[in-house]
């Protein structure tokens, strides 16, 4: 059987557990296996209750020991459900937390990973996946070769699943927590101030590099922009070195990868860790006085210019009549 | 207290990575000591310095010329390095209870591991090789104080950054923030050459997931550049995007 974990924030489901519905379905009808989703969560089941319009078949762990959520908690109970349930498959989003627990789990059910895949197949009886490599210059065809596969979906992998014509039913499953799985004491989160739509789930992403000069012209040039087309911020190493924006805005090798379907770089140079986040977007727009810098190897729309000229004739222009 | 630093060679960044009939080539590539692992070693040397760690032992884990990182490891200040030698590329879940070993031998609590490498794309190392000691694990930190067995660490999390605390033993996965690593200095490097370096058969079972091919992933992209000052240059990106690429509404 294929068990789907999903991941929610602030009580909705993430756009992740939409994306790993599609393809679980897809996954289960090409191998005839069962499909079940596993919802974790400290209070209540309304986000186990949405997800059976999607599916047969939601398991339900209810549990006070999983908020804060820590990578532990998540391995006992997905390791757990999977032994339980059976699942020859678990599909799970390579959210940060994702990448953290899936090797885990993995090890825990003495399977085998694959980690941060693109897309994913049944090849008779053998999961295959690709995934990027090489800080994603390649991608590499993975076979797995032990059971049960623990497969960490990249964001974006897989198109959006439709309501089903289904209510399914919700089981709850209680979970072994052990001491050892509550070793760490989280304290001190500092949730990035939200209001704009999540990096990964942008379909438009306006990223700014160290060519903004500043904290102020960043946030007036880039962020000005992004607010415009209703865009995700994100920012070079470089940038968030500097201090003038989080980290969780990073995009790169250490940071976040994101597919949106248009990508603006501005004052971006292109650094090869900068590429492997974001050269799988749809359509690349740089803007860099440097008519040389890497960045316009990879668009498809460059204009060689001053970001503090150019940006604003392009917000200006977005105004404008079509 | 002993702290064991994993490193992993890999290819520069820079290097050109080609494919030929679905197999990788990297010749001509310069191989380094994987850029994040670099923070961990620099963390261990800086731990060691504030008096809360008595031996650092740099362990790798891949071909003979792992001992090149090794030394760099080495001549950052490390004491003595192990190397596992082990020919193919195999996946984390795999290395990681090779590696288990080692750090068990060598009676460590604390294991620093780069967060994300260079070669393989992957995270996993860290966290499996916190499994198969049966330890707790902190990824992305991005700070982290010890006193005694108690710790604290920063780390990133995917809407933003987390504090926890515990005691050893411990896996860290570490990332650029953490630290600036030092350059090895003419003198360590060459004392570096003196260090014991261990280079010992891997004893792998079979691994767990395998590449079996390569492919080149650019993708075909317009590379139009617009002509002309800001302005006109700014429509004619707004039409396009709009009527040509139909990504704008
Ligand atoms: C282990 C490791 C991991 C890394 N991970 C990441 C990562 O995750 N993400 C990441 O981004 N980087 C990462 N890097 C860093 C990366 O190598 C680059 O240093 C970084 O991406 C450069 O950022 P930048 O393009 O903003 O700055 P720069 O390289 O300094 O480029 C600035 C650009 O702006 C242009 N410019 C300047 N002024 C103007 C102007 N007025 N108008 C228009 N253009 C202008 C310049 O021509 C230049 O091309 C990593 C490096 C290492 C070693």
């Amino acid at each position: 059987m294929i068990l789907i974990v999903v991941e929610h924030d602030q009580g909705a489901l993430r756009k992740s557990a939409f994306e790993l519905v599609g393809l679980g379905r897809s996954l289960a009808i090409a191998s005839g296996a069962r499909l079940a989703a596993l919802v974790l969560s400290a209070a209540g089941d309304d986000l186990a209750s949405e997800l059976a319009r999607y599916l047969d078949e939601v398991h339900l762990v209810r549990d006070a020991r999983l908020d804060p959520p820590r990578a532990e908690t998540v391995t006992r109970a997905v390791a757990h459900a999977a032994q339980t349930l059976g699942a020859d498959v678990v599909l799970l989003p390579a959210s940060r937390a994702g990448l953290a627990y899936g090797p885990r789990v993995a090890l825990r059910l003495c399977g085998s990973l694959l980690e941060d895949v693109t897309s994913v197949t049944f090849e008779g009886d053998t999961v295959v996946a690709t995934r990027p490599a090489y800080l994603a210059r390649v991608s590499a065809t993975v076979v797995a070769k032990a059971k049960p596969v623990v497969v960490s979906v990249k964001p974006g992998a897989a198109p959006i699943a439709a309501l089903a014509d289904t209510s399914g039913r919700v089981h709850p499953l209680a979970v072994p927590f052990a001491a050892e799985d509550l070793r760490l004491e989280p304290s001190a989160r500092q949730a990035v101030v939200k209001g704009r739509v999540a990096l990964e789930e942008a379909d438009v992403v306006v990223c700014g590099g160290r060519g903004l000069g500043s904290a102020e012209a960043f946030e007036r040039q880039v962020v000005g922009l992004a607010d415009r087309l209703g865009a995700g911020v994100g920012a070079t190493r470089a940038v968030v070195d500097a201090g003038w924006r989080p980290y969780v805005e990073q995009i790169g090798q250490t940071g976040k990868t994101v597919t949106p379907k248009l990508f603006l770089a501005l004052g971006v140079s292109g650094a090869v860790q900068h590429l492997s986040g974001m050269n799988r977007s749809g359509v690349i727009v740089a803007v860099n006085k440097d008519a040389d810098a890497p960045i316009f190897r990879v668009t498809d729309y460059g204009i060689v210019g001053d970001v503090h000229e150019v940006v604003p004739a392009l917000a200006a222009a977005l105004e404008g009549p079509d | 207290m002993t702290i064991v630093t994993i490193v992993k060679q890999v290819p520069e960044a820079e290097a050109r990575v080609r494919v030929q009939g679905g197999a990788l080539d990297l010749a001509g590539a310069t191989f380094v000591l994987d850029g994040m692992d670099e923070y961990g070693v620099e963390q261990a040397l800086r731990l060691r310095e504030a008096g809360e760690a008595s031996e650092i032992v740099a362990v790798g884990y891949g071909p003979r010329e792992t001992e090149q990182a090794l030394r760099t490891a080495l001549a950052m200040g490390a004491d003595r390095a192990v190397l596992l030698e082990a020919s193919g590329l195999d996946d984390p879940l795999t290395v990681a209870l090779a590696l288990a070993e080692v750090v068990r031998e060598a009676g460590a609590d604390l294991v620093l591991v780069g967060g994300k490498q260079a070669d393989w794309d992957s995270a996993a190392l860290g966290p499996a090789l916190a499994e198969a000691l049966g330890w707790p694990h902190v990824d992305w930190a991005t700070a982290f104080t010890l006193s005694g067995q108690a710790f604290e660490s920063v780390h990133e999390i995917d809407d933003g950054s987390e504090t926890l605390r515990g005691s050893l033993p411990l896996v860290v996965t570490t990332q650029q923030g953490l630290n600036e690593p030092r350059y090895p200095t003419l003198p360590n490097i060459m004392k570096a050459n003196r260090k014991p370096l261990d280079v010992r058969p891997a004893a792998t079972e079979e691994s767990r997931s395998a590449a079996r091919s390569y492919a080149v992933v650019e993708r075909e992209r317009r590379r139009v550049v617009l002509e002309g000052d800001a302005s006109s240059a700014a429509s004619e990106l707004v039409r396009r995007l709009r009527d040509e690429a139909k990504v704008l509404g």
